[in-house]
Formats: C-alpha cells, structure tokens, sequence
C-alpha cells in the first residue's frame, strides 16, 4: 500500500498485528496493550517495531520505550478527535521522538498539512486516491503564526 | 488600529485560496457532508433554514470604514442588503450562496477580514471591551493583547479539533463589559502588589445549555506567560476534554467534573514545562502596542461650549447624550453608541446604505475606525464634544439614534425560528412587540438600566442566561412557549437568572415583561436599579404579579 512519507509517496511495508493475532516476521506495529504485554517477546525479533496509540492512550505510557520503537502509528477512530494532535506534539516537541509518527485510520487529507505541523511525518489516508490532494495539502500555506514541529 | 503586515496578508490570501479548494471538492463530491461541515464551519459557514450562513470575524470588535463599506458592499452584492452583528462582536450574513462564498471570503480579504474560526469547535475570534482605549476606568489596553492572542490562534495546529467550541474574552477595565466571566477563558489585567500589570486568568464559563460562571485559575500571570499559559490551558482541555457527549463537552464540564483544584493542577504541571519556550517577549508586546497608539486627539477639544449650549436647547440631543454616550479619557470627547435597537428593525441588523453611512461618519467624525459591542450595538469611540450635535443628526437621520442603550429596549436577540434551524420560538417578532409596549421614551427612562436577553432555543446565543431579564424560547407539543429568568448579569457581578415560574404562552410575553417592570416600578428603592431590587426582595413579588390570574 501506497502512504505519505517525508512529502513523498512511497510503499509502505509495515503491516498491523491485531490483538488477537499471531505475531509475524517483518515490519509490524502493534496496539499499545500488546506492547506493555509482549514487550520482551517483541524486542526479542529482528523485525522493527511499531506501535499504535489511540486518543485515548496515554503518551506518557511509551515514553521509556521509545528509543525501540520505530514506528508511532497514531490512530483516528474518528477524524474530529482532536487529541491525537496532541499526543504528535507531545511525542516530538517533549519527549523528542525521533522515529516516524504516522497517522492512520479515519482522516481527512484535509487535516494532513495541521497533523505536519505538529510532527507528524507520514500519512496512510482512508483511500490511496487522495495521496495527491494529501501532499499538496502541504503546501496550503507558506506562513504560520506558530512554531511547528518538523 | 492593527494593520496587517505581508505575513498577514498572504496568510489569509492562502485561506480563501483553501477554503476554495474545499468548496469545490464539496461541490464535486470528494468530500463528504460530515467532512464538509467541519471545514466548512472553521470558516464561519453554517447551513442553515433558509440558506447558508456566513460569519466573519469583528477582530476583538474592531473595524474600520473601509471594512464597514466592504460588509455594505457584501450585503448588497450577495445578501439581502443588511447584516447582523453578534454578542462576541462578529458580523453575520443570512443569505449568501454556498458557492459564492469563496468570492467573499476573497472579497474580504481585500480589506484585511476573514471569516477564520469564526464556528466550529475550535479557537474562536477573541473578544474584548468595547471602549478599550479610551474608557475611563482601564488599568492597561486589552487590545494589543488580544491582537497578540488572536495571531496565536489562527490556524493554531494542535487545537483545531477540540472537544467543543473555545472561546476567550479580555477586559482591561476595572468594570467587565466584555463577559469574561462567561467565557471558557476570561482575561483580565490587573495590577499586582509591586505595581506590575498582568493578568488574572479565569477558566470554565460559559452559557447554552449549562450556563456557569467562570472560576480565577491563575490571580496573577506576568504577561511574558500569556500565550504558555493558554497553551496549557488548552493542551488539557483538548487531552481530557470530554468527547463522548456534546453537551458535556466545553471545558467548563472539564472543570466542573474534575474539580478546580484537580484542573489546576495539571494546568499547573503542564505549564512549568512549556513556560520557558514560549516566552512572549517585551519587544514583541511593544512592538503590537505601537499599532495601537492613540489617534491624534486635538488638545483644544474640551473648550467648545457649543455642546452643553445645544443640549440646553435641544432636549431629544441631551436625552441622546445621556443615554447613548460615554466619558471618554480624552477631555472634550465622548465615544457615542449607534442603537441598533431602533423600533422597528431587528436587534443586531443593518442596512447596506446604513453601514455606507456609517462609514462616513466615521471617516468625519471619528478617525475611521468603528466597534461593536458586546450588545449588539456599534460605538464611534473618538468623537469631538462639538461633533456630536452633527453626528446626532445624521444618525437621526439613518434611525441608528434610538436613545436607549443600557435600557429595557436595547435587547440582546438571536435570529431565532426566523432563520436559526435549531430554534423552538422565534425571537425577532417577540423582540418587536417588547419595544413597541416600551416605546414611551420617559416610562424606559425611568425604568433605566434593564437588559432583557432573548433566545429562541436553549443553546442561548443571546445570553438569556445572564440577562438581568432573560426569555428563553422553549417547545411546548410543537407551540411555541417562553421561560422568564430574573436577576442574572454578565457583568462584574456575574450571575446566572433565576426562573420566574412555569413557561408563558407567546402572547403573554409582552404582558409578562411590562408586568416585571411595573413591580420595578412600584417597589424600587430611591436610585435603587432593577438588577439591585431583584437582589434585594427576589423573584417573589414579581412572580406573584406575573401569574396573578392563574
Ligand atoms: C442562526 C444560526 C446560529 C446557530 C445555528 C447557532 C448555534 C449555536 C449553538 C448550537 C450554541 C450552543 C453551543 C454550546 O452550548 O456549546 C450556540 C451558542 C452561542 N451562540 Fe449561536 N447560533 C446561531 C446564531 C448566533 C447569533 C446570531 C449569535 C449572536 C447574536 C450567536 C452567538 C452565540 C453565543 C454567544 C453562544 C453562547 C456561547 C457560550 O455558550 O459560551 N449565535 N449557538
Ligand atoms: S439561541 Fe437557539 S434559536 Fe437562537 S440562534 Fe442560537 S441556536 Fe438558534
């Protein structure tokens, strides 16, 4: 599947372990609750780790891990939920992540360009026909009256 | 007044440019409705009864004749002629074409307006004090703190998406005109014990449904910490925020379930670790001031004696004066009220010619700059004492000098059943029989300082909540019914009303008010005002006239 990422599509080879399912070879993201359960089991693989955090997750959960983490996956159950915008902040701005923070799930591209400026570097959109309006989203606006992440 | 720089400019030029963008993919089907209304909403469109509705943002109530003659042209060009202005100092438009309002927005960007987070659950156009600058009674201009904040939260990236609405108000007074109290954050500046200027912070008000009063977070924030401070603010309401149901969901509910002690707290934590990166400097404050220096007043102003000769002559002048002008800080001038609460015009509303005209008179008699106000009104606030018998005339003239402003018919109204689709009652229709049983001007004079606020729905865009007498419209099996409250204020002494009693029929509204007056009237004190009797004998003796035949 095709994303955004660093103002480029690309393809993507990460893929998502659910809960219930088996743990598999390759580039895999988990959920925050596999994380904190299979964490020794996981950092055991060769594989590159990813995990998801949802809005109502708590940052400050996978801040000691974060130096094995390659991936943050930061998932909208529903695009107005805003805390996601957040949690990208926080995860750059404070706890200086220096891995790929992705937005997943139910997004607008409309939203693309304020998800960059609070750090977040990569975008699997709902539908891979809306990449192009996505990036150049990312040039909607040249000026900012705030500081922004990158 | 501010004057955008090219860093402004381009950035509300690439606005349109967006918002266009949007539009279009709406209107090809790209994006969704759900999708659709919340783009559409940060730009201040609604849809509404009869047609789209446009809001564009009164910068913290400023505007100037420029502006005022490009709404004119709006109105003329894609509405029906006339625009209504709002309690948090914007303008609205009732009838613009969805597909137009792309060359509106373009056409506003001419003049340095937008209509930028004007809606939607986001961080709204911050409001202020309309006589900021040249009250009499201010500790510091609140201005060019809200130019500062108003920067700070357009197209703010992390705090587009709230769990509900944000509003903010300053005041820089030591008497609240701006319903800061009412606000999900209220700002006042005030003066510590070194003598140094800051701000108190109060967080939690608000109105609609669950009115409250908002509570002081912070008693004394240095002003380095402005924007830190409303950062965190704002980083806890939009992590906690409750998202799970709308009507619990502005952060007075945030503040209410969690406690202000727990809230401040985590306001607390958050802010010592952002303070010291986002420091508003000195330099920066000094250089916004200078955009609000004061106008060139002439110094000579206060020997005219032409102005208290006329209103010696000229009672309707005099009674015009007394009521719709203020004391300014300036010896010899006055800031004069336009009411736009004439008799027979909805509360709120003007005309294309009338804004034209107003413009005008604003360019001869008041440096070209124009407010509006919290009520729903608009202030010249610069005007020479030797002006005033002309610019009295003149607005005579335009029927915008109804001399009745802080009176029972200077009404605060929302658009209600005529054009709101969330209304239960209209608001309009009632508003006008109010006036016409008010309209002797020696019976509203001696009632004196009444506010009467009228909503037609719950969500109390015209804060009946707070009126010191509020009708709500309210939906009784499809007729429509108004619930009376007394004694509320938003002003220092905030206060949400209390209700009278069971809801009263449409045609019973009018009686029910002249009724409240009449007790006011008969049981008053010397210079006792309504709000202070209500305060003193409660609702009891005006209940029990009210519904005396039931
Ligand atoms: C006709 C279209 C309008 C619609 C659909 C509308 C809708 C709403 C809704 C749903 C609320 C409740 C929000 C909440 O409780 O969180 C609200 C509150 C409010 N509206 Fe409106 N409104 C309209 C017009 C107006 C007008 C004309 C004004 C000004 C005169 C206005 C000013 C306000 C204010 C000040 C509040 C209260 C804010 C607060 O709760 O703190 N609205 N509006
Ligand atoms: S108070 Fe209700 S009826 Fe009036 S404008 Fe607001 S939402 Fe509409």
């Amino acid at each position: 599947m095709q994303i955004i990422k660093d103002k480029q599509i690309i393809d993507d080879r990460w893929s998502y372990v659910a809960d219930d399912a088996e743990l598999k070879n390759g580039d895999i993201s988990v959920s925050l609750a596999r994380w904190k359960k299979d964490k020794q089991l996981l950092l055991k693989s060769d594989s590159k780790i990813g995990v998801r955090i949802g809005p109502a997750d708590s940052v400050e959960d996978i801040v000691a891990d974060l130096k094995d983490i390659q991936l943050i996956e930061l998932d909208f159950p529903a695009f107005a939920d805003g805390r996601i915008f957040s949690h990208a902040w926080l995860l750059r701005g404070r706890y200086n992540y220096q891995g790929e923070i992705r937005a997943t799930g139910h997004f607008m591209p409309d939203q693309v360009f304020y998800l960059s400026r609070v750090g977040v570097n990569a975008f699997s959109l709902e539908k891979t026909e809306d990449l192009p309006v996505a990036l150049s989203t990312l040039n909607d606006f040249s000026v900012n009256y705030q500081k922004s992440i990158h | 007044m501010y004057q955008y720089n090219n860093h402004d400019q381009t950035l509300i030029e690439q606005r349109v440019a967006q918002f266009r963008r949007q539009t279009e993919s709406f209107l090809k089907g790209q994006i969704s409705d759900d999708q659709f209304r919340a783009l559409r909403l940060m730009n201040g469109l609604y849809v509404q009864t009869h047609a789209p509705m446009l809001r564009i943002a009164g910068p913290y109530g400023l505007f100037n004749s420029k502006q005022i003659r490009k709404l004119a042209h709006i109105a003329r060009t894609y509405d029906k002629n006339y625009c209504h202005f709002t309690t948090r100092q914007n303008v609205q438009f009732n009838w613009p074409q969805l597909e137009q309002v792309p060359d509106i927005l373009e056409e506003l960007a001419s003049v340095q307006m937008h209509a930028i987070q004007t809606s939607g659950n986001c961080l709204r156009n911050t409001s202020s004090d309309h006589l900021a600058g040249v009250c009499i009674d201010e500790i510091e201009d609140p201005r060019p703190y809200c130019e500062i904040i108003r920067q700070w939260t357009t197209l703010h990236p992390e705090f587009a998406y709230l769990p509900r609405k944000f509003k903010i108000a300053v005041s820089g007074a030591q008497h609240d005109r701006a319903a800061t109290q009412l606000h999900d954050i209220g700002l006042h500046l005030v003066k510590n014990d070194a003598g140094e200027i800051g701000f108190r912070v109060l967080v939690g008000g608000g109105l609609g449904r669950t009115p409250i009063i908002g509570q002081v977070i912070k008693p004394y924030l240095d002003k380095k910490h402005l924007l830190s401070y409303l950062e965190a603010i704002l980083r806890i309401y939009n992590l906690f925020g409750r998202r799970d149901n709308k009507y619990k969901a502005r952060i007075k509910i945030l503040v209410k379930e969690s406690g202000m002690e727990k809230f401040s707290e985590l306001v607390e934590k958050e802010w010592l670790l952002i303070r010291d990166d986002l420091e508003l400097s000195t330099d920066r404050i000094d250089a916004i001031k200078t955009q609000f220096t004061p106008p060139a007043y002439e110094t000579d102003a206060g020997q005219d004696t032409g102005f208290a000769q006329r209103q010696l002559e000229n009672k309707a002048f005099a009674t015009w004066v007394k009521y719709n002008t203020v004391d300014h800080k300036i010896p010899g001038y006055r800031a004069a009220f336009l009411s736009l609460k004439a008799p027979d015009s909805p509360p709120g509303d003007m005309t294309d010619a009338q804004l034209d005209a107003v413009a005008d008179l604003a360019d001869r008699y008041s440096f070209g700059e124009i407010r509006s106000t919290h009520r729903q009104n608009l202030i010249l606030a610069d005007v020479k004492q030797a002006d005033l018998f002309p610019l009295w005339q003149q607005l005579d003239a335009l029927k915008l000098a109804t001399p009745n402003i802080g009176t029972a018919t200077d009404m605060i109204c929302c658009p209600g059943l005529d054009f709101c689709s969330l209304a239960n009652a209209s608001s309009i229709s009632v508003a006008k029989e109010i006036n016409d049983a008010l309209d002797d001007l020696d019976y509203l004079h001696d009632i004196g300082d009444v506010k009467i606020n009228m909503s037609g729905c719950m969500n109390g865009c015209a804060h009946q909540s707070v009126g010191h007498i509020g009708i709500l419209g309210v939906d009784k099996k499809g007729a429509e019914w108004y619930q009376l409250t007394l004694g509320g204020s938003s002003e220092n002494e905030a206060a949400i009303g209390e209700r009278l009693g069971p809801a009263v029929a449409k045609d019973q509204v009018t009686k029910a008010i002249t009724t409240i007056l009449d007790v006011y009237i008969e049981q008053r004190l010397d210079d006792e005002s309504f709000l202070d009797m209500v305060k003193r004998v409660g609702i009891t003796p005006f209940k029990e006239q009210v519904y005396a035949n039931n």
